[in-house]
């Protein structure tokens, strides 16, 4: 009789056990496949001296947080599987002691001293942005980021490259789907340098991992981060902050080379470069242009059928500006935007046969119709009487 | 137990409101201003809306299950995880909670009722308007609110859809349901105790519900201020967080975080109650440290209120305040450590059993501590900048919120169940519906830390190639978790409908005035006070 309640309370405990098997079979594949070369699981140590304290406070933390886990959750298994009811444990009647309660309560708080003291050191480091080499300032607008060289007067816009057919999945994505862009942000190493960040409308964040900067970019304030890169190469992010619904493929890509090669490169920024010589301008050519920029540049808020999200987002494939009178309206409204409105002024960062093309394919695309084709020309001149008018207001 | 029984002293008195049928049935509901009705009736809309807010996070989870954007377009993707915070946060975490202060706290300190039973419906009943409010904002022009539940200014502002003034609105009748709620729960425990049940006798389901509507009451009116400001910006040309108009986009938010903060604990403190109501059942010993427990309860929402800016480290801080608030969020871990201590050391010799409810309150110490580990890990600003708005983050607070808030008041529904309706729930069923979302939460929700410390931002629709095998995990656990609670809905109606007779004692290691009474207990609960020991 007794051995036989003994084999069934044996019995309940080998069926704890082997729940708690079954949990951490579980668990195990999960950490061994994530260890794999190919599956990233920790935060990459980056290539700056910011990111690498980063790193090794991360590291530091997490190793004592592990001792202390090893302990409540050792204590806990432990009187889980030796403090059963079924196994005949009987309770004991303690329910103080302040000794203990002290303890508990004096040594995390020395812990937590430890922790702050490296923690301060960094975040000091980190808001040091003096004695720069270089500084450049980023603005983050929907959803583009936009670089300048303060000191080189280099300036433009990084838009992401990855085509809308690999979005929907009409096309085969490549390795860095969602991760690429027109013009990366090319930066000097073992330079300093200092990073100014605002935006033009809402809040976005200017986020590259191995770089150890997250900087928020807030419209009407400017804050500060600084990177010196110490290895050449090519470093991904994207924004981390929601700003609306282009927010996942706002992508980040720097590209630090060696002194000379930025050098260089600044010359060869410096050069004026022509715009190049439209040979023929047809209706097919511009809207084939026009498709092409129209969804990577209007399509988040207008819909790649027109459709929009009115009010805030309006139709274009039913409005008065697409196909009606007069041309120049609709033209100034592409140039200058809608102030106060989430229409950005496409002006100053897009040239006048892209503009064109744009235009002709809004009056022409989803039965708009008009047979309107805007040549270059004509936002040129709409360009030139803006720029008489502010130049005329000026006292 | 040493305290009377009130079994066959108060005779059970059905009050319906003299007429039958489904007229008498809505009368009876729309008036009730009796408190278990009124705890029933949160706990219903909390079900109910853990299944809408569940499915959304299904649909999200769905069009994350690999890259590319296949199920959803981006817009109604941001409408969402807006719609899903909000609606886990305020229509399933708290009126979960204040449903379960409606059924116990009288029951708890020997009252026969809130104390203030007309405000208790109105308080209710502002409740289900309000949410029906909330979930229209998605079928208006425009589509839903699409800029998270934070509301950030100025994405909420200039360049938010019409319908965010409807969803302040909802925001506000939320908040004075809050408000009037609190003030009942107040009210309730510091007049209606039975003489002899001092301070320091409270059961800490209540110590933590008080602390918690104290809580309520400092930070709802700052939301409403806050969110006032916001339709003032939409609407009446103001510029509060408008830089352009000599405001400030940061003002937003340490408005909303000085609410958003003490607003986790909010939802975290009652879930504490609960899980030290069951472990002592459960271990048949009492807690550990009970004058202690009370303190670090009182110490956590007083330093909860201290410690917003953790949230904005990357926003633009001087140096000065990064310093002050990661030190000052820090030094939470030291209460929140004592409470996780004494609940092991209650645990320690006890005499343990593993019924449904002690297996949600175990998993609840394993996983709120991992929760816990890596809130202190955020808590150092400079490893912020990488955690912060990636999915680590993600990974943080639902490893807080739903192994926390979620498994603790399932928990609390499988203990006190029996004693609600007077019948016991069907174990095996329990024990099935544990262990899948024990495992479905792990499946989902562990493999976003690596996400986000690789580099994957939160709120994005579609994301790079590397993060697509982790993200197919999580898919599959989060529909795992999802029709995992199919079988919590089954067990619970039929439990109500045809389960087994419980007794007024219900579990034998269980202690304190609730189980005095009968299962199903009186309408009104104690109608004479009942006699405390000394």
């Amino acid at each position: 009789m007794v051995k036989q309640e003994e084999m069934k309370r044996e019995k309940s405990a080998f069926a704890f056990v082997g729940r708690a098997l079954a949990c951490i079979t579980i668990m195990i594949p999960t950490a061994a496949l994530a260890l794999a070369d190919d599956w990233e699981i920790n935060l990459p140590r980056g290539v700056t001296p910011m990111s690498r304290d980063i790193y090794d406070l991360h590291m530091t933390i997490i190793g004592i947080l592990a001792v202390i886990g090893v302990i409540v959750y050792g204590v806990l298994i432990y009187t889980i599987i030796r403090h059963r009811h079924s196994k005949g444990a009987k309770a004991a009647t303690f329910e103080k002691n302040l000794t203990l309660e002290n303890i508990w309560t004096l040594i995390p708080f020395l812990i937590l001293i430890g922790m702050a003291v490296p923690a301060t050191l960094v975040m000091m480091d980190m808001d040091d942005v003096t004695g720069a080499d270089l500084t450049v300032k980023i603005t983050g607008s929907q959803w583009k980021w936009h670089y300048s060289y303060l000191d080189q007067g280099i300036e433009f816009y990084s838009n992401l490259s990855t085509p809308p057919d690999q979005i929907h999945g009409d096309a085969k994505k490549d390795a860095w789907y969602l991760r690429e862009v027109d013009r990366p942000l090319v930066l000097p190493v073992n330079k300093k340098v200092r990073f100014v960040v605002t935006s033009t409308d809402v809040i976005h964040s200017w986020w590259v991992p191995e770089l150890g900067i997250k900087r928020d970019a807030v419209p009407g304030f400017i804050y500060q981060a600084w990177a010196r890169i110490d290895k050449p190469g090519t470093y991904r992010g994207q924004c981390a902050e929601l700003c609306g619904v282009g927010h996942a493929f706002m992508p980040i890509v720097v590209k630090a080379v060696d002194e000379k090669t930025f050098s260089r490169w600044v010359t060869q920024q410096e050069k004026a470069h022509p715009a190049p010589r439209i040979t023929q301008w047809t209706m097919e050519t511009a809207m084939a242009k026009g498709k092409a920029l129209f969804d990577r540049q209007c399509a988040a808020c207008h819909q790649e059928n027109g459709s929009g999200i009115p009010p805030l987002y309006p139709a274009l494939s039913t409005s008065s500006v697409t196909v009606g009178a007069p041309i120049s309206r609709h033209i100034d409204l592409v140039l200058n935007g809608v102030p106060g409105s989430a229409m950005q002024a496409y002006g100053p960062q897009l040239d006048d046969a892209d503009l064109a093309a744009i235009i002709t394919y809004e009056r022409n695309a989803w039965g708009n119709d008009t047979g309107d084709l805007i040549t270059p020309d004509q936002v040129r001149e709409r360009r030139s009487t803006q720029r008489t008018r502010q130049d005329n207001n000026q006292p | 137990m040493t305290m009377p029984t009130q079994e066959d002293a108060i005779p059970e008195q059905p009050i319906r409101n003299g007429r039958r049928g489904l007229v008498g049935f809505l009368k009876h509901w729309l008036f009730t201003t009796n408190h278990k009705d009124i705890g029933t009736l949160y706990l219903c809309l909390s079900l109910t809306m853990f299944f809408v807010g569940g499915a959304m996070a299904l649909v999200i989870r769905a069009e994350l299950f690999q890259p590319g954007m296949k199920v959803i377009d981006p817009d109604f993707y941001n409408v969402l995880i807006t719609m899903h915070g909000l609606i886990m946060l305020l229509a399933v975490v708290m009126p979960a909670g204040i449903g379960l202060a409606n059924w116990m706290i009288p029951m708890m300190i020997g009252a026969p009722d809130m104390a203030l039973p007309r405000l208790n419906n109105m308080s209710f009943w502002i409740l289900p308007c309000a949410i029906t409010l909330l979930a229209s904002t998605i079928f208006m022009k425009g589509g839903g609110p699409n800029f998270g539940w934070t509301l950030y200014a100025p994405l909420s502002t200039t360049f938010g859809p019409p319908s965010t003034d409807f969803l302040i609105f909802s925001v506000h009748m939320l908040g004075i349901s809050s408000i009037l709620g609190s003030i009942n729960i107040i009210v309730t425990i510091i007049n209606m105790r039975a003489p002899g049940m001092t301070w320091m006798k409270l059961p800490m389901f209540v110590w933590t519900w008080l602390v918690t509507a104290f809580l309520l009451l400092c930070i709802m009116p700052v939301l409403a201020g806050t969110v006032t400001m916001l339709l003032a910006d939409r609407n009446f040309g103001t510029t509060f967080f408008d830089a352009a108009g000599g405001g400030d986009p940061l003002l937003y938010q340490h408005l909303f975080w000085f609410f958003g903060h003490p607003e986790v604990y909010v939802l975290i403190l009652p879930a504490f109650g609960v899980i030290s109501q069951i472990i002592p059942t459960f271990s048949r010993k009492k807690l550990f440290g009970y004058g202690r427990m009370v303190i670090a309860t009182g110490a956590i929402a007083f330093l909860s209120l201290l410690v917003w800016a953790h949230h904005m480290f990357t926003s633009g801080l001087p140096l000065g305040a990064e310093l002050y608030f990661m030190y000052a969020t820090m030094l939470i871990a030291v209460p929140t450590g004592i409470k996780v201590f004494n609940w092991v050391a209650t645990m320690y010799r006890g005499s343990l059993s593993f019924e449904t409810p002690m297996l949600f309150a175990v998993a609840f110490i394993f996983l709120f501590t991992f929760g816990g580990f890596t809130g202190v890990m955020m808590a150092i600003a400079p490893s912020d900048y990488q955690y912060h708005d990636s999915y680590f983050i993600v990974a943080h607070f639902h490893y807080v919120l739903v192994p926390g808030a979620v498994f603790a008041f399932l928990g609390a529904v499988y203990y006190w169940l029996p004693k609600w309706c007077g019948r016991m729930y069907d174990e095996t069923l329990g024990q099935w519906h544990f262990w899948l979302t024990f495992i479905a939460t792990n499946v989902t929700f562990f493999p976003m830390h690596f996400l986000g410390l690789a580099g994957m931002p939160r709120r994005i629709p579609d994301y790079a190639l590397q993060f697509g095998d982790f993200n197919a995990i999580a898919s599959v656990g989060a529909f795992i978790f999802g029709f995992a609670q199919l079988i919590f809905l089954y067990n619970v109606i039929h439990t109500i409908r045809s389960g087994k007779k419980a007794s007024a004692q219900v579990w034998d290691g269980a202690e304190g005035l609730e189980w005095t009474l009968s299962s199903p207990p009186p309408y009104h609960s104690f109608q004479t006070p009942p006699k405390i020991e000394r």
